[in-house]
């Protein structure tokens, strides 16, 4: 296995939420290592209860996470993640509101050490259908949304029953195979956005109850079509939102599968590894 | 009582209509105490005076309003450009027309460079000229295999580099998808990085290894010595990190004695938040002195249009490329503009694309019923397409703008061709519209990505000639004696200067461009040939012959 660091690009339009489900994820840590990579230290960007000391250009937060600002600078600020000892678990970068996903996930696939893990938009229940049509960031807008992995769907709280759902229906048609979490006040569990949770023994369940959401460990035949596999797991019907494991391919090779939403990567594996897949989906039923 | 110095001169245009025209002018203190024939301003009294400029002529200082520093930077690498360049010591480089021409020159610096590891950088390449030819790491691995080689293009935007560069930035592998980095038939990059994002990871490893937007203490130097040359005695900036100890070293360095300009840099709205970046700036406002005129605001709203990044508004890019990206996101800009009106500070906005234009007038209108300001003077910096309607808004809001008319002249050609198509192109970087719907208007370089020189700049809007010799938009042209005015009082208006500067005008800072030749006689077709002999800045006498 290669020791690249995985990152998940945060993105959606101003005032989705990205800033509050980070501040989310950091509270909720558990041990893990985070850094965060902002477009810009607002006074809002890390709620000050976490945070233990501030320099220049780096905010330490408790648990050993940190974050750190990137304004016009992607790669510098890259870079500089990559040269912390200890290094971290799992670097999320939350885009600016106007940028387009993709671009980052472009940028960060260029440097070696890293390994993107996948692409999350927040969409703002409320507004997020107006703002795919306003008059400047209609395009700018859909475009974030069909970069997405996984679909947050925040602040359902503040719209009714029947046009959630007409907005679920909606995002599905502008994301086919989008997976979509439902989330109020930028709540989601860490598993769902981050791989680096889900295979964590000590992760809590405590979690799980707001979301609705459980992890199922499957055993794959072995051998098997690794690729086909994943790309199962990845489909609608599966409906994971993330997975991962590892699978016996036919030659034999042991590969490590890993999924967000509709995204898979299949990698190879050291051989010891048992065969097994921790799937995390909504709870049936 | 001070020393008080009268200049003869061949002639002063003044830019003042109640005297246009002199034959002296008396400077104290570094100021203009009078302006007439000698025996009007010997009633000053005790004087000397000083025959330097007899056979010259005197215009005010010029003022270019949007320039970055780097370009004195820059000077440092190789000259790749297509057109005949002057440094900042005065040694013009002839244009390289063809790359094997480029290859030659690249080679003839490789072979001085004894560090067998130093990098070998090269800017302003455009294959544009050169029937668009790709350049490829093999072209310039004949140039060295084993020293990494990089060459910035002329519009910043895109990097050559060799292949040892490539592998020393990691890019020397197979399976890179990035819509930045073509791919050879063997699956490795070709060594063309389009889009900034593409070129840093490698950038660091060919020499380019600061921020582009600044330039060090030397680089500081070199431009003031590139403004002297050019006749420019007041200069912007144009967005700087003004970092704590960037805007230390340039205080120190625009204090020097020797140093010839008037400094106006901008601090870029990028990374920080509105409020953030209005306090900083309120900040340095008070750290300005005469030379270093901190305390302004550069945005950035898109991106540009022979890169297709600017934000068209329909029917979009000639060529069918999807729309550019926004920069920065109008709720963003709608709470700078708030902030920055109530603080008193002025914002620039960059916009090429008409869609930005719109935007920032949409966001603007509403921040300035909120906030009543009078005279913010807020300007749209290249404001390339804006049309007439766009323009009367402008003028409405009270904006003043600051066309690209460079632009017009390097890359007219392409924008009828590919970007914009003909009618758009004809309407680019519309001066006669932006006199006659009362925008106050200055024209520019944007150096380094087009020469420092407002006289060149001002023959551009005058003649509208493109590259290849075609007049491209008739109806846009400007007289000469609009054009001079947009490169000394229109460019000091929209800096709220034109108090201090941009007129030869009792009160005024003695700054003046000194000319061999009178721009107002030589023909509007020759006004780029304008020979300038040097400055006055302050009443400090800056020949080029000896800097």
């Amino acid at each position: 296995m290669t020791a690249s660091l995985p990152v998940t690009v945060i993105g959606g339009y101003l005032g989705s939420g990205k800033t509050t489900m980070m501040n989310h994820l950091l509270r909720h840590a558990d041990g893990l290592r985070l850094a965060v990579l902002v477009n810009e230290f607002g006074e809002l960007a890390i709620d000050e209860d976490l945070i233990e000391a501030e320099d220049d250009d780096i905010i330490s937060i408790a648990g050993g996470c940190v974050c750190c600002s990137f304004g016009s600078d992607l790669t510098s600020a890259l870079l500089k993640i990559a040269s912390l000892d200890p290094p971290p678990d799992h670097l999320l970068i939350e885009s600016s509101g106007v940028a387009i996903p993709s671009a980052i996930v472009g940028s960060v696939s260029l440097l070696d050490g890293f390994r993107v893990d996948g692409i999350v938009i927040l969409a703002d229940a409320e507004t997020v259908r107006a703002n795919a049509v306003s008059k400047y960031m209609s395009d700018t807008v859909l475009r974030q949304l069909s970069d997405a992995n996984i679909i947050v769907l925040n602040k359902t709280d503040l719209v009714t029953a029947s046009y959630l759902s007409e907005t679920l229906g909606w995002l599905k048609q502008h994301n086919p195979g989008v997976r979509i979490i439902e989330a109020q006040q930028g709540i989601v569990s860490p598993q769902a956005v981050l791989d680096s949770f889900l295979v964590k023994p000590a992760m809590s369940e405590h979690h799980h109850h707001t979301q609705n959401l459980e992890t199922v460990t499957m055993i794959p035949e072995n051998p098997v079509d690794v690729e086909a596999l994943a790309q199962e797991l990845a489909g609608e019907a599966a409906g994971l939102i993330r997975a991962k494991g590892f699978a016996t391919s036919q030659s034999g090779q042991k590969m490590l599968i890993q999924i967000v939403g509709n995204r898979w990567q299949i990698s190879d594996a050291a051989d010891d590894m048992d065969d097994g897949i921790v799937c995390l989906k909504y709870r049936s039923g | 009582m001070t020393d008080t110095t009268i200049y003869s001169a061949r002639k002063i245009i003044t830019m003042n209509p109640s005297r246009p025209t002199a034959s002296h002018v008396a400077v104290r203190d570094g100021r203009i105490l009078a302006v007439g024939d000698l025996a009007e301003l010997e009633t000053w009294g005790a004087c000397t005076l000083d025959e330097t400029f007899a056979d010259k002529v005197l215009m005010p200082g010029l003022v270019e309003g949007h320039a970055h520093a780097m370009e004195g930077t820059l000077w440092r690498n190789v000259y790749c450009g297509f057109f005949d360049r002057a440094d900042p010591d005065g040694k013009t480089w002839a244009g390289s027309k063809t790359i094997e021409i480029v290859l030659e020159r690249l080679k003839e610096a490789e072979v001085k460079i004894s560090d067998p590891d130093t990098p070998l950088s090269g800017w302003s390449l455009d294959p544009i000229y050169m029937g668009n030819v790709r350049v490829t790491r093999a072209d310039l691995d004949k140039v060295s295999a084993t020293r990494p080689i990089g060459v910035l293009h002329a519009s910043g935007h895109i990097m050559n580099v060799n292949t040892k560069a490539l592998e020393l930035g990691g890019y020397l592998k197979t399976g890179i998808n990035h819509p930045g980095i073509p791919l050879g038939a063997d699956g490795l990059p070709t060594g063309e990085l389009f889009s900034p994002e593409a070129m840093t990871p490698i950038a660091v490893h060919v020499g380019f290894d600061r921020s582009l937007t600044d330039a060090d203490e030397q680089g500081l130097r070199d431009f003031g010595k590139l403004c002297v040359r050019a006749g420019v005695t007041t200069v912007t900036d144009l967005a700087a990190r003004l970092e704590p100890d960037g805007v230390d070293a340039m205080l120190r360095v625009t204090g020097e004695a020797a140093f010839p300009a008037r400094v106006v840099p901008l601090q870029f709205f990028m990374g920080a938040t509105a409020k953030e970046t209005v306090d900083k700036v309120v900040g340095l406002k008070k750290r300005a002195t005469d030379r270093l005129r901190l305390g302004r605001i550069k945005a950035v709203a898109d991106g540009s249009i022979q890169g297709f990044s600017a934000r068209m508004r329909w029917p979009g890019y000639h060529n069918g490329a999807p729309n550019g990206l926004w920069y920065t996101a109008p709720e963003q800009l709608a709470e700078l503009y708030r902030l920055a009106l109530a603080a008193d500070i002025q914002v620039h906005t960059h916009t090429n694309g008409d869609e930005a234009t719109e935007m920032v007038l949409d966001t603007l209108e509403p921040a300035l019923k909120d906030v009543p300001s009078p005279d913010h003077r807020f300007t749209l910096q290249h404001c390339q397409l804006a049309d007439a309607a766009q323009f009367r808004r402008m003028n409405k809001l009270g904006m003043c703008v600051n066309l690209f008319a460079n632009h017009h002249f390097y890359w007219g050609d392409e924008h009828y061709r590919l970007t914009v198509g003909p009618d758009r192109a004809l309407r680019m970087n519309a001066c006669r519209t932006a006199l006659d719907t009362g925008v106050p208007m200055a024209v520019h370089s944007d150096a380094p990505i087009t020469p420092l020189g407002p006289l060149f700049t001002a023959w551009c809007a005058v003649n509208r000639l493109t590259a290849s010799g075609r007049t491209q938009g008739e109806h846009e042209k400007i007289a000469v004696d609009e054009a001079l005015y947009a490169v000394t009082i229109g460019a000091a208006y929209t800096l709220h200067m034109d108090d201090e500067v941009g007129s030869i005008e009792v009160g005024k800072k003695a700054d003046f461009a000194v000319l061999k030749d009178d721009p107002t006689k030589i023909g509007a077709e020759k006004l780029k040939d304008v020979r300038v002999w040097g400055t006055v800045q302050g009443g400090r006498i800056f020949s080029a012959a000896e800097l």
